[in-house]
């Protein structure tokens, strides 16, 4: 018996019966279909181009297409001064902005060495975490519409509005912040404003529990995700995952533990890890409880800046804020936890240029998109929307 | 006082003492020899269905759903936004009218016209009121659980037509939806046609009448029928493609399913159907279970609460309350719950609810056979 696959004729299988008789089967003629998801698709998070080869429902592959909503953002960095490069991170992770800033303004001042005052540091960390907070509500909520559930996504934004108006309080901005710089901030936070975020904290609290058993308590919601797109941990350490992705493998890896920065190890804070009793470790589910657990810890984080703060007398937030930054010729490669996972900045100076000779991001959703194509192999198509939502990518940070 | 008010409606001329007299001399009528009765009779359904889709469907989805999220809803045209709908017809009737150039014209243009018909074809069975109903077949049940079916040809037709890869899912996966699901939702009602031992609409429903209101209705007759109830109700909901069950219109996997291709009134005809069918099968669930035009409420003693809210009037009342009703409970679920994949669809029809439904069916069997 000898079988033959011609493409697009279907199979045709040879069958030799005593030596001499031939018997031809021939299939009716099944050809696999191209269906571009994407970059106009209401689940793709934006532009992203999905070409998948699908046979009915079942994906055979899935091979992201990058690059509609590149923006030349390392090459624009080669050509302004350090300082200037700080809103142009706002728009690689749009969703969190603070947290972009943050990264960028570390690896700088880790290449500057220079010492920050203790009150911007913890400034830093309470509007990171509360971008944090932002961001995760973003993912949930639009997790919950991939999969159907149209209304957590309203009680998320309703949430997240109060966050974005205390930082905007804060910089002016709503989410193209631009406020903390390579040094400093760009100003000290209103006098109130630790005063409405600890009331936020005690608001969002039990809201956080709620939204997180809105979805992870439905009986549906818990069947489209649990066992779906499972990601072993030794796998999603070679594709270089990180953030909530691969704590969502079991891996216990944050940055804010495991390469301190900022006041972070003064913090008294958890990394959550799926056990395997809500869910299946490395599934679509663990990375979404793994961010609803996630918010949780940053409102303790945000909680104990607010106690540890020290006080505004005499604080000027652009003390520390080098004249003109012209660092030493040298290399830098400065890393922190996103909400995404780990955004690395690698800063190249020639030592007599204001300007970065090369600026390079690592970013962790074009990293944690990478595995898309292992991810997507023989799943249906309702699984592969539940498997881009839990990446949860921001495509302004894919393309840069 | 109020009791001569409410017994106004039961005045005799407009009850009659036969059932369908209203339909009846509405058929009878004609002018200069054409039968313009039956044409009105005709009319009745379809300009019902186009007002309540208007206001209940579209504007009171948006409201409800708005309310359950926190938000406002619609609330620029007109006070609270009651005119929103008018504006957006307006807007679908200017669209232009587009007709993909790679589409199949004939096709494309006559899927939606198909689908409305196949929901539309089913109101001709619908009692509105014990002196209304367009076509009093004796096999009136059997006529709707049938003639439903033939929306799927207008899906397959748009979605085929359409010459688009989404539309074709969606059309392919709302013909295996529709198809399997017609079989757990004909054998619960089943149970309701065995209880009544009709397959006549009117005749089921005054099986469940009586003076004691909702006692006689029969989801409360024997304990057995709340099965096939809730079975009905969650394969109709698939039926009409409402949430959980909306995979044909999956919108974050699918577009928009079927009529991805569709704009201006042809998508507006779909939505009519859309709506139209939602009616249609909480009406047969009102009929089939809960007594239809009956009256809920019992005769108290000697305050004759049930006597007084029975009528053709009343009638027409309940079962579009009930109806309502149970579009409210659509509704509700589809912006409570997430979706189902395909499969697990096919899961729940296949392994869970046929399954039940023929328990229920040998139950109701058994009971109405052996408890008097």
């Amino acid at each position: 018996m000898q079988e033959l696959d011609t493409a697009g004729l279907g199979s045709i299988r040879v069958t030799r019966k005593n030596d001499h008789t031939v018997v031809i089967e021939k299939d009716l003629a099944t050809e696999q279909m191209v269906l571009a998801m994407g970059p106009q698709h209401p689940s793709t998070h934006g532009v992203l181009k999905l070409e998948c080869l699908t046979d009915g429902e079942v994906i055979t592959q899935a091979e992201p297409f990058l690059g509609y909503l590149h923006r030349c953002f390392e090459k624009c960095c080669e050509n302004v001064d350090y300082p200037a490069i700080v809103p142009y991170t706002d728009r690689l992770d749009y969703l969190a902005g603070m947290n972009s800033e943050f990264a960028y303004a570390l690896t700088v001042e880790k290449l500057l060495d220079i010492e920050i005052p203790r009150r911007v540091e913890f400034i830093r960390v309470i509007v990171a975490e509360l971008n944090r907070i932002a961001s995760h509500l973003v993912a949930i909520g639009t997790y919950g519409i991939d999969l159907g559930a149209f209304t957590p996504f309203l009680f998320c934004f309703r949430d997240r509005e109060i966050i974005l108006g205390l930082l905007e309080w804060a910089s002016g901005a709503r989410m193209l912040y631009n406020y903390i710089w390579v040094g400093g901030l760009a100003y000290d936070v209103p006098s109130d404003f630790l005063k409405r975020v600890g009331e936020f904290v005690t608001y969002f609290r039990p809201k956080a529990v709620e939204l997180c058993n809105l979805l992870t308590k439905n009986e549906i919601f818990v069947k489209r995700t649990m066992g779906i797109g499972i990601m072993p941990a030794e796998v999603a350490i070679n594709y270089g995952w990180s953030g909530p992705m691969l704590r969502g493998s079991g891996v216990k890896w944050d940055l804010r533990r495991n390469d301190p920065y900022s006041v972070y190890p003064e913090l008294d804070f958890n990394v959550p890890v799926p056990d395997g009793k809500l869910s299946v470790v490395g599934d679509c589910l663990s990375r979404h409880l793994v961010r609803a657990f996630e918010m949780e810890e940053s409102l303790k984080i945000i909680e104990q800046c607010i106690s540890k703060m020290p006080s505004a007398e005499g604080f000027n937030p652009r003390s520390a804020i080098p004249k003109r930054i012209r660092p030493k010729a040298g290399e830098v490669y400065g890393r922190a936890e996103n909400p995404r996972g780990e955004l690395g900045f690698y800063i190249l100076s020639d030592g007599k240029s204001t300007k970065p000779l090369r600026c390079k991001a690592r970013s962790s959703c074009f990293v944690n998109l990478s595995a898309m194509k292992d991810l997507s192999k023989g799943q249906l198509l309702p699984d592969l929307v539940a498997i881009i939502g839990s990446i949860d990518i921001v495509l302004g940070e894919v393309d840069r | 006082m109020i009791s001569t008010v409410l017994s106004q409606f039961s005045i005799p001329f407009l009850m009659g003492s036969s059932l369908n007299v209203w339909s009846e001399a509405l058929a009878g009528f004609s002018l200069f020899g054409l039968p313009l009765g039956l044409v009105i009779l005709a009319a009745i359904p379809l300009v019902f269905i186009a007002l309540y889709s208007l206001t209940y469907g579209v504007y009171g989805e948006r409201k409800i759903s708005a309310f359950m999220q926190d938000r406002l809803g619609p609330m620029e045209v007109g006070k609270w936004g009651i005119l929103q709908t008018i504006a957006d017809i307006l807007k679908l009737l200017q669209k232009e009218d587009v007709v993909p150039t790679s589409a199949d014209k004939f096709l494309f243009v006559i899927g939606p016209g198909v689908l409305f018909v196949g929901c539309f074809l089913a109101y001709a069975v619908l009692p509105f009121s014990p002196a209304f109903i367009g076509a009093s077949l004796n096999v009136g049940l059997f006529y709707a659980i049938g003639i439903v079916a033939l929306e799927v040809v207008g899906i397959l037709a748009a979605g085929w037509g359409s010459n688009n890869k989404w539309s074709l899912y969606g059309a392919i996966r709302s013909v295996a939806q529709i198809v399997s699901y017609e079989i757990p939702a004909a054998i619960a009602l089943l149970c309701g046609a065995m209880m009544a031992g009709t397959l006549d609409m009117q005749q089921i429903i005054i099986s469940q009448s009586g003076s004691l209101g909702f006692a006689h209705f029969f989801l409360f007759q024997n304990p057995i029928a709340w099965l096939p109830f809730l079975i009905y109700f969650i394969a109709s909901l698939a039926e009409v493609n409402r949430a959980p069950f909306d995979i044909p219109e999956a919108e974050s996997e699918l577009v928009a399913g079927y009529f991805t291709e569709y704009s201006g009134m042809k998508f507006a005809v779909i939505f009519l159907a859309e709506y139209g069918s939602m009616f249609m099968v909480s009406a047969i669930i009102s009929i089939v279970f809960l007594g239809g035009w009956n009256s809920p409420l019992p005769n108290i003693g000697t305050i004759a609460l049930n006597d007084l809210t029975n009528g053709p009037v009343w009638g027409a009342f309940w079962i579009i309350t009930k109806g309502f009703f149970f579009i409210f409970v659509q509704m509700w679920l589809r912006w409570t719950l997430p979706r189902l994949r395909v499969d697990q669809l096919m899961y729940l029809c296949w392994k869970v609810l046929t399954p039940f439904a023929f328990v229920s069916f040998v139950l109701t069997a058994i009971w109405e056979v052996y408890v008097p």
